[in-house]
Order: C-alpha cells, then structure tokens, then sequence
C-alpha cells in the first residue's frame, strides 16, 4: 500500500473521529430541554423589555384573534404581588397548579400557601377556572373566599397569602 | 409570549415548558455513524499490515451493525424517550476497541509470545453478552425506582463481590493483584466490575435517606460543617473497606473507585463541600500508609515516580519490575501529534498487557494526541450525558444514582488513562468498553443501560392532565 494512501487514510480516520464528536455535541446543543426560566434582572433589560411590549400587541393580537375564544382569552398568568412578582406563565390549555409543593407550576415561597394549593385549569369552553385545593388559609378571587370552582375574568386578581396572580391578555 | 413587566423596578421571569422530543432517529443516525467509524478503521488496519481488506470484513461490520441495530430497537421500543447520544457513543467505543485488539492480534511479536490467544473474537463474544445484557436491563427494569427496595442488599451484595476474590480456591492473583475469580470451565470474572454498579444502588439508597441528617447536623469550624460524629460512620466504614481492598486484593484502582465515587454521591447529595475535603484527607491517608508496607503497590509507585529506572532494572532481569510503564510512556510520544496511523505503531512491543490494561497507548502511538483528545472526549460526552440525566431526574433517588454510575465511569477512565500516561501510578482497571475484558465490558454496558432507563423516565414527558372527575360532576349540577 503506498505512503499517500496510508496518510490519507491516517487523517481520513482523524476527521471521521472528530466530525463525530462535533455531531454529538451539535445534538446536545439541540437537545437542551427542561423548564426555561429567563431570568431579567436590571432596570435597563426590563425597560427594552417594555418597549417590545409596547411593539408587539398588534402581533399578539392577530394570534389571539385566531383562537377559540377571539380577543378576550387570556394568553398569560402574570405575578402580580409576593416574592415572585413579575413573574409570568404562558397559557397553552394546560393546568396550572399552585404551591409550595416543589412540583407545581408555580412553587410559591410563601407562609401563608399550603403546598398543593390551588389550580387553574381551562374547561371544556376554553375559559380558565380557578379552583381551591383544600388549602388552610384559602384563596381569594377578588375579596372572595373560593369554595367551587370559579372561571377567572380577565385581570380579576386571585390572592393566595401574600401572592396576588391575575390573568391577562 | 416572552415575558412581560408590570413595573420596571422588578425583576421578572419567564418560565415555559419545552418537551424533549422522543430523539430515537437522531440516536439511528448517529449509530449508523458510530458502525461506519470502526469499519473503516478496520479496513484502515487491513491495509496498512497485508496491504489488503481484511476477510472479515463484512461479517465484522454487520456483527457490530447487528449489535447497535437491536440495542436501538430495543431503546425505541421500551425507552423511547431515552438519551440519543450514550448508546451510540458506547457502540463507537466498543467498535474502535474491537478493532484495536484484533490490530494487536495480527502483530506477529505478540504471537510469538506463549500466553497468546485470539483476542478479538471473544471482545467479540463479550460485546454481545455486555448487549444482552443491555437489552435485558432495558426491558426488565420498567423503573429504575425499583433499584431502591434492594438498598441493603445491594450492600451485602456488593461486599460479598468485593470479597469474592479473597477466598482461597476461588480467588486468582494475577500479576499482584487479586481481583479476579477463577470458574471452573468459564474462565476468569473480575467482579469489582459488577460491584461497582450494585454499591452505586447503596450508596444512592443509603444517601437518599440520611442525606439531611449528614447535610444539616453538623457544626460550622474554619469555614468548614464537620458533621457529627455518627454521621461520620458510613465514610469510615466505606474507607475502611477500600483500605481492605488495597490491602488484601493490593488494588488501588478498585479501592479508589469505590471511595472516590462514595465522596461524589455524598457530596451530591449533601452539597457540604467539607466532605470532600475530608474524603481526599482519608483518601491520602490510606494510601500513603498502605503504600508503606504493602511491596506491590511501593512497586507501582517506584515505576510511577522512575519509570526509566523501573525499565532498566527489568531489562537487566531484576525479578518484580516492569518495563511497561515507560514502553507506554515511548509509545505516547512517537505517536506524535496526528500518529502513525493505525497498524503501523509498535505499540505491541509493550507485551502482555497491551490489550488490556496499556490500550491506550496503542491508540496514542496509531491515533496520536488527536486521536487521544477525540476519545477521551468521547468518554467525556458520556458522562456529561450521565450528570445531565441526573440534572433532569425527578427523583431524589435517580438523581443520586445517575450521578453515582457516571462518577464512577469518569472515576475508571481518570485512573485508567492517568496510570498509563504516568500521572497518577499504574492500577489494574481497564478501559471501559475499549479493552479487553469481559467483566468491563458486560458490565459498562449494562451501567449504560440502568443510565438510560433512568434518562428515559427524566425526559419523558409529563402525562396529559387526568380529567378531574369532581369538575365533571359540578358540571353535571351546574344549571343552565
């Protein structure tokens, strides 16, 4: 076999090596998963973050408008009051649940919340209902203690100890 | 929808659920791959020694195929939602390893030795059982969950192993070390292999439940928590039990593995960086006063410290020492930068143990430092993929575990290779997947396994939410 072949066939098997080590890192940066949480800290960030609120309501607009429920359905919870304020979840029709239990959508750090607190799930119609999940000291959709399950109106506040949440568009 | 602010002097988040797609053609693509590599590389070898393509190989290249073929059928059917990326790396070690020994089988130096038998058939033969093996995790263990009813016995277990090669008859003292059994008609098992799987189920068992006693009764002195003196008791016993082995089966390879991936789980499992400080403390402790009287390990380390020294006493016939650290050590460094290329190094010059123990040095003679860097990284991509499995798992007990298999594989490659290329002193543990051995190989194949068992119940996603019957019955009351 001649010294060409063998040398090309020496760094032939190198860059095999290497192009695989270089795919299986392409496939974990692809398959990065798990719970996104972006987290924006200074007054600057949040600021830009406004402004492309501010752009993006006709977008969102036209999204929601093909929805099931037309404009007024809510497309995100938003913390409004408590340690997790500002904190916002994207409603996709799947349940949210509210807690300190460290699985729940929401883990509230908060005394006064019992760990498998309450949840909000869409029925049948597509509109979001808050229910109470035999917590100690309660929920509170507006100034009222839940005892059923309840549809949330949008903005209305829901109170769960020092938590305040609220669903928006 | 990104995020929102309701005033700017807060600070916010947004937190959303990306599901992990099920990945199993990407794991076919890549396991495609990861056969072709090592059909190259034995057509490479094929012709660099009789400048022609070896017989074997079609039957080689679908043998391998056939292997990886019902390893993945097997993942997509009953783990579909496991790691891509660990069974094909674990095929691509395997492969290379595969062809590497049956390089080593051709060198006619080595054949002429008396001790010689056909090395790669039986890898061969290994392989396959180390994928049944594999296949059998995957199907029979439904959750890995199940692992931790076993904690205790996984305990006795795992000492009676340990054990095993002490008891006279049974046990076979190889070159100084005693770490194999002897079966009659079956040939010789190292069972520190297996046992290495069945203590990370203790360890992760045992963690699981006395981790806040070890994390939080403790006493804050010099920046550091010492813990109590009762939680203190499993490490000592765990080090005393590695100071055993290294006395009695004279094996720092295994006893470092056993400690090393205990220190790893419990600091995992506590966060207290106070125990590893104290693990490396006892660690250094044990082994330099084992070191002091045992005459094999001196030995290990004499050849660590002068291996120049330890060659030349072996060449002028001085009974105990061994030229095969610096043969090593030669090979590395004529590899150069980029090799010889496959086939055409004279690694096998280092004798006996250049399939098992010293493979890697024939893969930096042929490979060269690239080659090196591109397996090892390998080896990396596979932990990483272990700790990630870990970081994903729900439970307390999978996370423990995951962490512990994989510490354990980083432990094993870290001694291994760092023996060989003179970093820390040689010890008796080969190369996962890459050298020859049975033991090795069954058992890191079936580590791969419990791995993806338990990365497959990590990234499966969450059930579709029951629908509740209380809300179907408020339904049926409400008027309207």
């Amino acid at each position: 076999m001649s010294e060409l072949t063998l040398t090309v066939m020496r760094l032939g098997f190198l860059a095999v090596l290497w192009l695989f080590v270089i795919v299986a890192v392409q496939v974990i940066r692809s398959d990065l998963f798990g719970t996104r949480v972006t987290q924006r800290g200074s007054r600057r960030e949040a600021g830009r973050q406004q402004q492309a609120a501010r752009q993006a309501p006709p977008q969102q607009r036209q999204q929601s408008g093909g929805g099931r429920r037309g404009r007024n359905a809510p497309t995100k919870l938003v913390v409004t009051e408590g340690t997790l304020t500002g904190t916002t979840v994207a409603l996709q029709g799947q349940t949210i649940t509210l807690g300190r239990a460290h699985d729940s959508t929401i883990v509230l750090d908060d005394d006064y919340a019992s760990s498998r607190h309450a949840r909000i799930y869409p029925d049948r119609d597509g509109q979001w209902i808050v229910e109470d999940l035999g917590s100690t000291n309660g929920t509170y959709l507006d100034r009222n203690r839940l005892t059923t399950p309840t549809p949330i109106a949008l903005g209305a506040p829901i109170r769960i100890g020092k938590t305040v949440i609220e669903l928006r568009k | 929808m990104s995020s929102t602010t309701n005033s700017p002097t807060h600070h916010t988040s947004t937190i959303g659920a990306i599901g992990a797609p099920s990945r199993r053609n990407t794991e076919l693509a890549l396991l495609v791959f990861a056969v072709v590599i090592p059909v190259f590389a034995y057509a490479n070898v094929g012709l660099a020694l009789n400048d022609s393509v070896p017989p074997g190989l079609l039957s080689y290249g679908l043998g391998l195929g056939l292997l990886a073929g019902v390893g993945h059928l097997v993942v997509r059917k009953f783990a579909p939602y496991a790691d891509p990326l660990m069974l094909p790396l674990a095929t691509l070690l395997n492969g290379i390893g595969l062809v590497v020994i049956w390089r080593l089988d051709q060198s006619k130096r080595l054949q002429a030795s008396n001790t010689f038998v056909e090395a790669a058939p039986r890898q061969l033969m290994y392989s396959a059982l180390g994928v049944a093996l594999f296949v059998a995790v995957i199907i029979f263990l439904k959750d890995h969950r199940v692992l931790q009813r076993y904690t205790y016995i996984s305990m006795a277990g795992a000492l009676f192993l340990l054990v095993l090669p002490l008891v006279p008859g049974l046990g076979k003292n190889v070159f100084g070390a005693r770490i194999w059994i002897q079966i009659p008609g079956l040939g010789t098992i190292q069972p520190g292999e297996f046992a290495k799987i069945v203590l990370a189920v203790f360890f992760a068992g045992y963690l699981m439940v006395k981790r806040d006693a070890l994390a939080l009764a403790s006493r804050r002195f010099m920046g550091l928590y010492l813990p109590r003196g009762r939680d203190l008791g499993p490490i000592i016993v765990v080090w005393a039990i590695s100071i055993l082995i290294l006395v009695f089966e004279t094996d720092l390879g295994t006893s470092l593995l056993f400690f090393g991936m205990f220190v790893i789980m419990l600091y995992v499992a506590t966060e207290r960086t106070s125990w590893i400080v104290f693990g490396l403390l006892m660690s250094a402790v044990g082994a330099v006063t084992v070191a002091s009287f045992e005459p094999h390990v001196q030995q290990r380390v004499q050849a660590w410290l002068d291996p120049m020294n330890e060659f030349k006493l072996s060449r002028q016939g001085v009974v105990g020492h061994t030229e095969q650290s610096m043969q090593a050590l030669w090979a590395f460094g004529s590899g150069g930068t980029l090799g010889t290329g496959l086939g055409q190094g004279n690694s096998d010059l280092i004798g006996f143990a250049a399939n098992s123990d010293f493979i890697l040095a024939t893969f930096g003679e042929e490979l060269g430092l690239a080659g090196i860097m591109a397996i090892l990284l390998l080896y990396a991509l596979i932990v990483e993929r272990g700790v990630r499995t870990a970081l994903a798992a729900r439970d307390p007990f999978g996370k423990l575990l995951a962490v512990g298999l994989s510490g354990a594989f980083a432990l094993q490659v870290f001694v291994v290779a760092g023996g060989v290329m003179g970093l820390i002193p040689l010890t008796g543990m080969t190369m996962p997947f890459l050298a020859y051995g049975g033991s090795s190989v069954i058992a890191n194949w079936a580590l791969i396994g419990i791995l993806l068992r338990i990365s497959d119940t990590a990234r499966r996603p969450a059930p579709a939410p029951a629908g509740n019957p209380d809300a179907e019955m408020t339904q049926v009351v409400r008027p309207s």
